[in-house]
This record gives C-alpha cells, structure tokens and sequence, in this order.
C-alpha cells in the first residue's frame, strides 16, 4: 500500500499495463519523452521504449483513428487526448468507428482501447481547458464511460478499462489530480495525502467497470454525483448538516441503476450533480431513470446543481463551477420539502 | 509599393463539361505508354517528385506491354487470372443491379470502370495483410475467390447474411480475405490502415496495410491523419487514392484535384507518390508491386492515385445523368480496363473474341446461380433476426440492452 496521487494512480495502472502485457501501447500529444502535460505518464517512456510509449503528432482523430487500426491489428491502445475540450476533431473517430466496429463487422474486428482524458474546471482554463463532455459519448452505444473521484478508483478502473474488449472514454477530473477538491478555491489546497482513497494497493488489481460506490453513507437524502463533485457534495454535506448518502457513480456507461436504486427507496430523495452544463446533460438520464425506476418512493422532486448552460467562462469561473455553497442550498430545498 | 486592389470575386471550381455538352477530357495530359521512368525503390520522395505529375502506362495502344513498367516476367496464368476476375466482378455488378431493381436489396455500388484496380492490386499482397477499403473494392474479394453466396447474403441481408443484416449492402468485413469492415463515414478507414501498419511495425511483423480511398474523400481531415502519421512513423503501407473523377455530383476539382494532382500531396509529407493509370491493368500491376515491395524492405509508405473514371453510377441511389454528360463514360480517354486488358491478351495469343464471350456467359451463369441460392435464405432483410440488433454492440450485453431486446421480444 502506497499513498498516491491520482496521476501517480494513473501513471501506475499504466505502468503495470505495460508491464504485463506487451499489446498496450501508450501514445498521444507529449505523452512520450516530456511525459504528458499533466506528468500521468512520466518516466515511462524510458522504461518501456519508444515503440510502447510515444509522441503524436497534433492530431486528435489520428491519435483515435490510429489507435483503431492499431487494435484491429490485436494491440490493446492507451491513448491520451491532452484535454477533454481537444476531443472533438476525434469524435467521429469515436462515436462512428472505435464504438461501432464489432456491431458493424458482426466481431470480425473489435477495438478494445482506452481512450483518457482530463476534464473539468478549476485551473483557471477558460472555455477550452474545462470542460466535462461525458454527456456526447454516454449517448454513444458500444462506448463505455467512466470518470473517478480519486486515486484507488482511478488506478483500479484504469487497469480495467485498458483490460476491457471494448472502447472505453476515460475521463480524469483535472483538478483532483494533485488533491480532494472540495469547491473551496479559496482555502489552501489539500493533498491526498492521508486520503483513505490514497492508499493504493500496489502491483495490479481492478475496480469493476459499471459498478457505483456509496461513497457516504446517509439516511435523508441521496446524491449521485461523480468525479471532482463526489468531493464537492461531501463538503456540503458536512457544512449543512445534512445526512446525505453520497453515491459516487465512478462509471457512468453502463450505470449501475441498482446501487442508486437500492439508495433512492431508502431515501426519498435525491440530489444531482454535475459540472457540465445542466440541459441534456447526464443529470436528465440520471433523473429520468430514478423517476422509471424510484418514482413512488420520491418523496420531493428530483433537483439537479451543474453547470450553466454557458460555455466555461474564465474570469467568472467560480460563478460557473457548482461549489459547496449551491450544492449545499440544494439539500436543504430537497429536505424543505414536507 | 503596389497597393491596387479590387473586388474580390469568389470562384467554384465547373467541371469541363455538364448534361448536353460535348465531354471535354483535352485538358488532360495523357503520356505515351512506356514513356515514364521507373525510379528505384530505394528513391526518397524528393528524387521522384516528377512521378506525381505524369502517369505510368504499361499498356499502348495496340494492346502491347511496353517501357521500364512492363515485366517481362509476368505470367499467362496471372493475367488470365486477372481477365477472369474482372469479367466475374462486371457480370456480378450487372446481377447486383438488377436484384435492386426488382427490389431485392436496398441498395448496391457497381464498380464498372474501375475493376483493374482493385484485382491487380490484391495480387500483388500475401496472406496476412489487410486491405482497409472504401467503395468500389469488391475486387479485393473477388480476386481471392470469396464465396460469392455469401457476398450475395450480405447484399440481400438475409438469414445467412455474415453480418447478421446491420450493415448496408456492400459494406463488407471479412478477416479472413485482409478486408477491414467497410465504413459508410468515407475516410475514416485511411488512418486505421495506417495505425494498423504502425501496430505491424511495433510488434516487428512483415504484413503490410493497404489503404483505400476516393478522390472526393481525400478532402476529409483522415486523410491528413492517414499522411502525418504515416510521414512521422514511416508504417509499411500503401495509401491508395482513386481518383474516378467523380464524387456522387461533385467532380475532382470540388476535392481540390483541379489542377494539382492526388499524388503530389504526398510530397509535402515527404512520403513518395506515383500517379497510375487505374485503367491499365499491368501498370496496376506494376506499381502495386513497386509499393509493396518498398513496404516489405521497410522502407515506409508510399501512395499511389489511381487515375480512372467512375463509369456507371455512384450508387442505386444516384443519376449521373443530372450533373454529367451522358457520354462522358464512352469519350473518357483512358478507355475500358477489360477491353485494353482483352486486346493485350489477344495479342499475346492466349485469349479471344469466343473465349471472351465464353467467359462472360460462364460468369452470367455461375452468378445467377449463386444468386438462386443465395435467395433461399430471403432478400431484402428476410430471416435476418430483430433480437440480433441488439449483439454485439459490447462484447457482453449490459443490463440496460437486454432490459431493451426483453421489451422488443414481449
């Protein structure tokens, strides 16, 4: 057991992917000699040689589109897309060929990769280094999306997803890299030091891909958030008072309807949260399914706190991002409710 | 100083001629078969810049094989191969045609005009490379004799069709025959042969990757992936362009073919380019096998446009005879791969006018009973299985698709 940071979680999946098998490839902009720009995959290129970890040229669809015929060809690729606001010019790539081979070919070829990259605000990155795009590929059928809240989740579902036959979109919320962050910009940042969730397993193990965890457990009301906002919705928890059982959904395709389930009949209640901007956003599917599913256990309608439905601003950056102070408003308008 | 300025005018590329004009093609640089240069395979791109702007030529005009592309050593056996294929491919066209026109299948690309290319090609591969093709490859199949019955379920997406009636017809996968599941999205494949190529190169193998697309696709950013990738990491594949003049309407110049070449774009990758005549079935030969042999000494990419004319229609879907002269296809000036290739065959004194019209009949025959059986197991998406949409979109089935097919089936 090793306290990590979420990238040295990262960068050790990683590494003992590369390790133990000789079909993952790592590659995508300065991923190579430099080591990425947010250092998840630091030293491995010099561990493992050039042809398993490389540089590509700035070219999203080629780093995906290269990375399906690499996977056709039987390699297992781990690709890195710099920003989940640079996934764009791959999403064809994406959605109309990585996801799409096995259906079209009836598996004659498959593409089993993982396709990682950072998302979300709190660095001060405007509308191009902050955003949170989950919502355009869990809408994608053959994709399977996954976004963690912390350093043994991040490593644990890595391994899997790198593990996983199908293509897997792995978003790493950029602002818990280094620590928890809760929302407060304002107080000195905390590390993960001392973390129970950084205390990583060493060598290779798996957190299961489409299984949530209840992250906190709690009686009055239920929140199913994910990424840096699992961390957000327990800070606020704490500041009001409020028994919240915090479902961290940690994959988001396929969801595990059965924990949120099993979480909203105990409850009544339940609290959505997300960064990404709030219409047609992952909350709608979330709401939609806990109202198919929960609807007369729901003692309050469902509430949703996210994003605005404005590109990330930068000055006004702390005015978009869903902080403890409106997640915590949110819960007590949920508990109001006789 | 000249500050003189003026109004900006905006141009459209026009094609030379429309429906009821006279087809134009003298604009067109047509050199003598024989009279290009065949650069070693050891050239750089720089040392033979001067082939992206002519055309290589086997074949003269009186059918012989002429000049440094012309080899000597090739067989009887492998031309009458190639003649046969061809014809097979033609009649198989035609039956397909029909089948849609009485409603059979929903949908069907003929490849009429453009067949040498793809057979010559094929037989210049080995077991174990993978063709990564667009439209108008069925050639790639045929030449490595895939069961036609089974090429006729898919079409009909019926009971027996390969890919369990998800893909269109014509959008073929077959693993086996190195042909990469096609993409309806057109060019999005170029960059996966050269991913595939790199994968080959990683694992320190010999297969080599065989890229296939249109002129008209060659202006999606996959092709400029397909050529930064491969100019960066130097794969063993070859990037074929297939310029057949037309993209459904849109004629080359709409893709920025007007006036620079398919071929030259490869210079600014530093990637060696050939320009072919597409419709000569020896120079098709022949630059595929300088290609190939270039990939297998690892001496990297290469591409070749393929300089031919789509003769027949883009798909069922479409009338050519609303944007283009309806004579086009007879006045373009490179004529008819099979008749060049039946004259050169004659001329050889291994081939006739009976032996041909034997061959077409033989063909006609073999299709249209390939075709009866294969309507056993329905047309038109008969037998194929509803329950089936819903495999194979994840290697398992999650419980949100099967809670889907449970709905569907009760």
């Amino acid at each position: 057991m090793t306290s990590m940071t979420m990238v040295e979680a990262i960068r050790d999946g990683i590494d003992i992917k590369l390790g133990e098998d000789d079909d993952v490839v790592v590659f995508g902009e300065d991923v190579g000699y430099f080591g990425g720009v947010f250092r998840c995959t630091s030293g491995l290129q010099e561990k493992y040689g050039k042809s398993r970890v490389f540089d590509a040229p700035i070219n999203e669809s080629g780093i995906v589109g290269a990375g399906v015929g690499m996977a056709a060809y039987g390699l297992r690729p781990c690709v890195e897309v710099q920003f989940a606001d640079y996934i764009y010019p791959a999403y064809d790539q994406i959605v109309s060929e990585a996801a799409r081979l096995r259906y079209r070919s009836n598996g004659d070829f498959t593409a089993p990769m993982t396709i990682r990259s950072p998302c979300g605000g709190g660095i001060f990155g405007g509308q191009t280094h902050s955003q949170s795009p989950e919502a355009l590929f869990t809408h994608v059928s053959g994709l399977k999306t996954i976004m963690p809240s912390n350093p043994y989740d991040a490593k644990g579902l890595l391994i899997a997803a790198i593990e996983d036959d199908d293509p897997v979109i792995f978003f790493e919320p950029k602002r818990l890299y280094n620590g928890p962050f809760d929302g407060h910009h304002d107080r000195p940042s905390k590390n993960w030091t001392g973390h129970p969730l950084a205390d990583v397993p060493d060598g290779h193990y798996t957190v299961p891909i489409g299984k949530a965890s209840v992250y906190r457990e709690g009686n009055a009301l239920t929140v199913l958030a994910y990424g840096t906002m699992v961390h957000v919705s327990e800070a606020a928890a704490e500041e009001t008072g409020t028994d919240a059982e915090i479902i961290d959904l940690r994959t988001l395709l396929p969801l595990d309807i059965e924990t949120i389930e099993t979480s909203v009949k105990k409850t009544g209640r339940c609290l959505i949260v997300h960064e990404a901007t709030r219409t047609s956003g992952f909350g709608a599917e979330l709401a939609a399914q806990v109202q198919e599913n929960c609807f007369y256990h729901l003692e309050a309608p469902i509430i949703r706190v996210t994003g605005w439905d404005t590109p990330y601003p930068h000055a006004q950056e702390w005015h978009y991002f869903p902080g403890p102070a409106r997640v915590g408003k949110a819960m007590q308008e949920l508990m109001e409710v006789a | 100083m000249n500050n003189e300025t003026k109004p900006f005018s905006f141009k459209v590329p026009e094609p030379t001629s429309r429906p009821g004009d006279e087809p134009d093609f003298t604009g067109m640089d047509i050199p003598a078969a024989g009279s290009v240069r065949r650069p070693d395979i050891e050239s750089s791109a720089e040392d033979m810049k001067d082939m992206a702007r002519t055309m290589v030529r086997v074949l003269n005009r009186d059918g012989t094989a002429v000049g440094p592309w012309a080899d000597p050593d090739l067989s009887s056996d492998t031309l009458l191969f190639g003649m046969r294929v061809m014809l097979k491919i033609r009649a198989f066209d035609h039956r397909m045609l029909s089948m849609q026109r009485q409603g059979k299948t929903s949908f069907y690309i003929q490849c009429t005009g453009e067949e040498a290319i793809s057979v010559a090609h094929q037989l210049t591969l080995s077991p174990g490379d993978m063709n990564f093709p667009t439209y108008r490859q069925q050639g790639l199949l045929m030449a490595q004799d895939y069961p036609l019955e089974k090429m006729i379920c898919q079409i009909l997406s019926n009971e027996k069709d390969p890919l369990e009636g998800r893909q269109m017809p014509c959008l073929h996968s077959a693993r086996e025959y190195g042909f990469f599941t096609l993409s309806g999205n057109l060019g999005t494949q170029f960059i996966h042969a050269v991913g595939w190529a790199m994968a080959s190169a990683i694992k320190g193998d010999t297969r080599i990757a065989s890229a296939w697309i249109g002129e008209g696709a060659a202006a999606e950013n996959d092709f400029h992936s397909a050529l930064v990738n491969a100019s960066v990491y130097k794969p063993p594949v070859i990037l074929n362009v297939v310029n057949n003049q037309w993209a459904i309407s849109s004629f080359r110049g709409i893709a920025g073919g007007d006036h620079a070449t398919f071929a030259e774009r490869a210079h600014g990758y530093d990637i060696p380019s050939l320009r072919v005549d597409g419709n000569d079935f020896l120079a098709v030969l022949a630059a595929s096998n300088w290609a190939v042999k270039r990939a297998r000494r690892d001496l990297g990419p290469t591409l070749i446009e393929w300089v031919t004319y789509r003769a027949g229609a883009h798909s069922t879907a479409d009338d050519p005879s609303k944007y283009r002269p309806k004579d086009e296809s007879d006045a373009w000036p490179l004529g008819d791969p099979i008749l060049r290739l039946k004259a050169h065959l004659i001329s050889l004194g291994i081939w006739s006018e009976q032996r041909h019209i034997q061959a077409e009949a033989e063909f006609s025959d073999e299709i249209r009973s390939a075709t009866k059986e294969a309507e056993k197991s329905g047309v038109l998406g008969e037998g194929s299985s509803r329950s089936a949409m819903f495999e194979n979109v994840y290697k398992e089935m999650p419980d949100h698709l099967v809670k889907q097919q449970q709905e569907l089936e009760n």
